[in-house]
């Protein structure tokens, strides 16, 4: 607690108040002018200069607080006064910032109140961040100290933490997107407008039931991301399967290889795909050639986003399935097996019962993913028109539509809750609880053989099918022109990646570089920082309970389950003014990366931990350890496969990522797949490819270094799999 | 402010000290919406030759225009520099750009003065590029259809299932078709076409260009699209025919504009002066890109088409260019065309 009173004061007497214009990192206030300069100045010397005098009141609370030092914690006064000095300071903190910013006031009745203001002011920085910050934790020592979830400060202040910054980055950036649902063109509010645009024919037609020629666009995403959703989560325990309860001698391959297509890049699947089974790709010719047949367009619309569907979004629903399917306890399946259970009678009634956490939340994932895909449909979807592409169009498209983006993204929400409910419903009560304290030996059984052939097959297909695609595509990056003049050449990486050695060095002079070194640097500081959050909030969900834990848990969905476009206007909308002025800045793309990848950190996360007993956090804290040591020593190193999908998972998204990304770049930085979407409008496919050949081989890497620094969970005392 | 006087006391300091300091304040933003090795060549170009550092971001005309309309609260561009020249009348019309009188105007051409009085000064012609459509030479021999050479013989029943075109509520090319074929034909004659091309239409692609990078792999017969853009897919290597319909076309303006409250005002205006010379419009040459620049003393590709000998329509920018009209021809597309059975 003193901790964070000495952060508070000195971030009101020592650091500048207001961002600097050269980013967080750049130190050259400290000679230029600091700290009387107003540009620089902490919020105290802009007081005392009879500046910004609307930071006064903030003396108010950080005096207070210090009237607790020296109370015991069972003092009722003491927590009183971290409560009310601590929201105190936090709220007048956010309501100066919002009601004040770069034209005076922001809003016309605080102008009729005070009469007009001859000062502004601009985003937040350092001191600021950290004040407000230090109000937010003396609030939560507070609550702690009254005696929430039994006093654990720590528990309190990451519950705190989380609600505040998943507020600012998710619930507020949204909201002012949606509020655009609600205004007239002459930008006035209204709920007719809402509702003629809600019900509009082009979002929930049904003519193409009746034989007119489609149906809106609400129906064909909700009918397509049901279909991927069952096939991905399907296809993912087949490879669970093959990967944790099989002789097969592959294991490893087909596990680098299921994760393949998470690391691809956008585009490139889809024109794989064309290049195979479009009206001329090899696939098709040959089967028409073979028929008699005209060749005809049948990939684009549904069957073709299908298959690129599923192919790109199994591996998730494998690496949040291969994590429950290893926790599945081997002693209640050795049970079963004693009490003279056949191997196909223990897998349907034990096994696949135990892993309902995990088919459920990767069907979620699937879902979710489809609904928000955005690059397939682009390339693939012909007429089957999808609530992405259409929402992306709205507001880049012709017609600059903010309001139908809008809506068409309640629609999407709603349905994402729908398949939220659905899930929680499916669940039910029950527990899954199979990982305990007590001695834990022997192994999984293999798989019965009944189950095990038609697995086997699907396996073989579906891999060899992704090792033909993914063979195209390097092969795609070697030769002149795809598809039209096949002559190998290495033209494309010379000019994306080449370099000289020159005295002081190597001089980077290939056009993609600038891009690549951004992307990796992004990605790194924003993966690890995704992964602990997204677990952090795993285990409040799962662990402890609090009051609006499932407004808040839904909350933690939200920005995965909106599509990156969205996501990408509303920040700019939320984040180019003050008081969290941040576009153009690295830190507003790592923010945005955290945020929508933390909801698979926090799916494979809950899905490990119901499989935890919680008998272990007891153990551990009966034994004096507090909640901290608990989660950090018992409940994490048993999270491993948990850790590792999420760690992965944020790495390669950020390198990934494409549609919310493209409104958040700037000249500094630039990411890669911005570049490689520019060389993909200009037809450029062999640049295109190259440079995701090398971003391929990059991550590649990467997951690997990772699986390595993780390593592997051993639960129990077992040796090997089927070792008998 | 404070970034005004910022740039004020660096500039100073920069007067002072060495030149060295002051040359990292010395900067312009630019939102580049032509092909991303142009934006390179433009940016790289001005900063060699001015010393000024540009910082540029490439996006699709509609994204830029989305972004600088969410950013104008606290707007973060100078110089937004290519795109089809719709957003820019749009920007325009919304008081999102700000008007400048360019000393450039005497050596260009009328069209590009034309877009810029339509506007009130704040947007120019940059390079201009008339509609029509490709053909894939290979398909279309293997399905033994005649070699089309005007806008009728799309609607042709032989067609069906062979044309593509952008969705004109998501393509500014698309809306330029749409809006070409109502001042080609007359509105209710146009519509009439519209009808009869939705039948032979096998898909209405999201983005403008798409239709011929089809038609390029062999996935769509025809594509209905700017000829530069076909040109620049037969120039690769691809099996284009580009046509320039016997009817008679419209055609679009690239545009430049200036981003209103731009906080590098005197840099911005300088690079829009550069862009505007001919020396600097004859480096399109460079990237193969095949538009017609606006100043009479840039060079033209030899594969460019001459926009002399195609029979350009008088396009009205101003009145097709309205959000009003552009509200209106949409809807009306959409509940009298999209709908009807293919």
């Amino acid at each position: 607690m003193i901790f964070w009173i000495v952060v508070g004061w000195v971030s009101f007497l020592v650091l500048p108040w207001y961002g600097v214009e050269d980013g967080l990192f750049a130190f050259e206030w400290l000679f230029d002018g600091y700290p009387w300069d107003a540009d620089y100045a902490p919020a105290a010397f802009l007081i005392a200069q009879g500046e910004k005098l609307w930071l006064t009141p903030l003396i108010l609370p950080l005096v207070a607080v210090l009237f607790c030092l020296g109370r015991v914690k069972s003092d009722p006064v003491y927590a009183k006064i971290l409560i009310l000095t601590g929201a105190a300071g936090f709220c007048w903190v956010f309501m100066q910032g919002f009601g004040i910013g770069l034209r005076g006031w922001q809003f016309e009745w605080l102008e009729a109140l005070f009469g007009p203001l001859g000062d502004r002011q601009f985003g937040m920085g350092f001191g600021a961040m950290l004040l407000s910050s230090a109000f937010l934790f003396l609030f939560t020592q507070g609550i702690a100290a009254r005696g929430a979830i039994n006093g654990d400060v720590f528990v309190v202040s990451t519950i705190g933490l989380v609600i505040a910054i998943v507020t600012i980055f998710v619930f507020f950036p949204i909201a002012k997107m949606l509020v655009a649902a609600f205004v007239t063109e002459d930008g006035n509010y209204s709920i007719t407008v809402f509702a003629s645009k809600f019900f509009d024919d082009r979002i929930w037609g049904l003519s193409c039931l009746t034989g007119g020629p489609r149906c809106g666009v609400a129906w064909n995403s909700l009918f397509l991301a049901v279909v991927v959703g069952f096939l991905s989560t399907a296809l993912g325990l087949v490879f669970a399967l093959v990967v944790t309860r099989s002789n097969f001698r592959f294991k490893r391959n087909l596990r680098a290889l299921t994760v393949l297509p998470i690391i691809t890049p956008p585009f490139v699947i889809g024109l794989a795909l064309i290049l195979m089974f479009g009206q001329s790709g090899a696939v098709t010719k040959f089967v028409a050639d073979l028929l008699d047949m005209q060749p005809s367009r049948w990939l684009y619309g549904l069957p073709g986003l299908m298959i690129a569907q599923t192919l790109a979004f199994t591996p998730i629903a494998f690496l949040v399935l291969i994590g429950v399917v290893e926790g599945v306890s081997p002693s209640m399946e050795e049970a079963a097996q004693t009490l003279r259970a056949g191997r196909w009678q223990v897998f349907r009634t034990v096994s696949l019962p135990l892993m309902r956490p995990g088919l459920a939340n990767a069907f979620l994932l699937g879902f979710i993913e489809s609904m928000a895909d955005f690059g397939n449909p682009l390339v693939l979807g012909g007429n089957y028109d999808v609530l992405s592409t259409d929402i992306f169009f709205a507001i880049v498209g012709a017609q600059y539509d903010q309001g139908r983006a809008a809506v068409l993204a309640m629609v999407l929400l709603t349905f994402t809750l729908g398949a939220f409910y659905a899930q929680r419903f499916w669940l039910g009560n029950k527990s899954y609880t199979s990982v305990s304290g007590k001695g834990d030996s022997g192994v999984h059984p293999l798989m019965p053989r009944r189950l095990a052939i038609p697995v086997y097959v699907l396996a073989a297909v579906w891999a060899s099918f992704t090792v033909i695609i993914y063979l195209m595509i390097v092969y795609g990056s070697f030769v002149e022109l795809w598809g039209v003049n096949n002559t190998l050449t290495f033209k494309h990486y010379f000019t994306a990646f080449s370099f000289s050695f020159v005295e002081d060095g190597i001089r980077w002079t290939g056009s993609a570089w600038d891009s690549f070194w951004t992307t990796l640097k992004i990605a790194t500081i924003a993966a690890p920082l995704t992964a602990s959050l997204g677990l952090v909030t795993a285990y409040l969900l799962t662990r402890q309970t609090f009051v609006g834990k499932n407004a808040f848990e839904f909350g933690t969905m939200l920005s995965f389950a909106i599509p990156g476009t969205v996501i990408g206007v509303s920040y700019i909308l939320a984040f180019n003014v003050p008081p969290l002025e941040l576009t153009g800045t690295g830190i507003i793309l790592v923010i945005s990366f955290i945020f929508r990848n933390m909801p698979v950190g926090v799916r494979a996360g809950i899905a490990s931990m119901s499989q935890l007993d919680k008998s272990l956090d007891e153990a551990s804290l009966t034994l004096g350890a507090n909640s901290w040591q608990t989660f950090q020593r018992v409940i994490l190193p048993l999270l491993r496969p948990a850790i590792l999908a999420a760690l992965v998972y944020s790495f390669v998204r950020a390198m990934t990522a494409i549609s919310a990304v493209i409104f958040l770049v700037s000249a500094q930085y630039n990411m890669a797949t911005a570049y490689i979407i520019g060389r993909v409008e200009n037809n450029d496919y062999g640049l295109a490819i190259a440079y995701s050949t090398t971003l391929i081989v990059v991550m590649l890497t990467a997951v690997g270094i990772l699986q390595l620094l993780v390593g592997r969970i051993n639960i129990g005392r077992r040796s090997g799999l089927g070792s008998k | 402010m404070k970034r005004f006087s910022l740039a004020v006391v660096s500039a100073l300091t920069a007067l002072a000290t060495t030149a060295s300091t002051g040359a990292a304040a010395e900067k312009v933003t630019l939102y580049c919406s032509a092909q991303e090795d142009w934006c390179q060549v433009m940016a790289r170009g001005f900063e060699e030759e001015t010393g000024i550092k540009v910082n540029m971001t490439r996006k699709s005309s509609g994204e830029t225009f989305a972004q600088i309309k969410a950013e104008s609260a606290n707007p973060k561009g100078d110089v937004w520099w290519g795109g089809t020249g719709d957003p820019h009348l749009q920007a325009a019309e919304e008081g999102l750009t700000e008007p400048y009188v360019t000393p450039m105007r005497g050596e260009l051409n009328d069209w590009a003065i034309s877009q810029a009085t339509s506007a009130g000064d704040k947007t120019i012609g940059i390079y201009s590029g008339a509609l029509g459509y490709g053909y894939n030479k290979d398909l279309l021999a293997a399905a033994g259809l005649p070699e089309p050479k005007c806008w009728a013989d799309l609607t042709k029943p032989e067609f069906k299932g062979h044309v593509q075109m952008a969705n004109p509520n998501s393509s500014g090319t698309a809306y330029t078709t749409l809006a070409t074929i109502m001042q080609l034909f007359g509105e209710d004659k146009g519509f009439d076409f519209m009808k009869a091309l939705h039948v032979n239409i096998n898909q209405y692609t999201k983005s403008g260009s798409a239709p011929i990078k089809a038609a390029a792999r062999g996935e769509t017969t025809v594509g209905i699209v700017f000829m530069h853009d076909a040109v620049k897919q037969a120039v690769k290597g691809f099996p284009i025919t580009v046509v320039a319909p016997c009817e008679g076309t419209g055609y679009e303006i690239g545009s430049m504009s200036i981003i209103l409250g731009s906080r590098n005002l005197e840099n911005a205006q300088k690079f829009y002066d550069w862009a505007l010379t001919a020396d600097v419009q004859s480096m399109a040459l460079q990237v193969n890109a095949f538009q017609v620049p606006s100043n009479k003393g840039a060079e033209t590709s030899p594969s460019a088409p001459d926009l002399a000998s195609i029979k350009l329509i008088d396009y009205d920018f101003k009145l097709y260019g309205s959000s009003a009209e552009r509200r209106r021809l949409l809807k009306k597309w959409d509940e009298d065309v999209s709908v009807l059975p293919q």
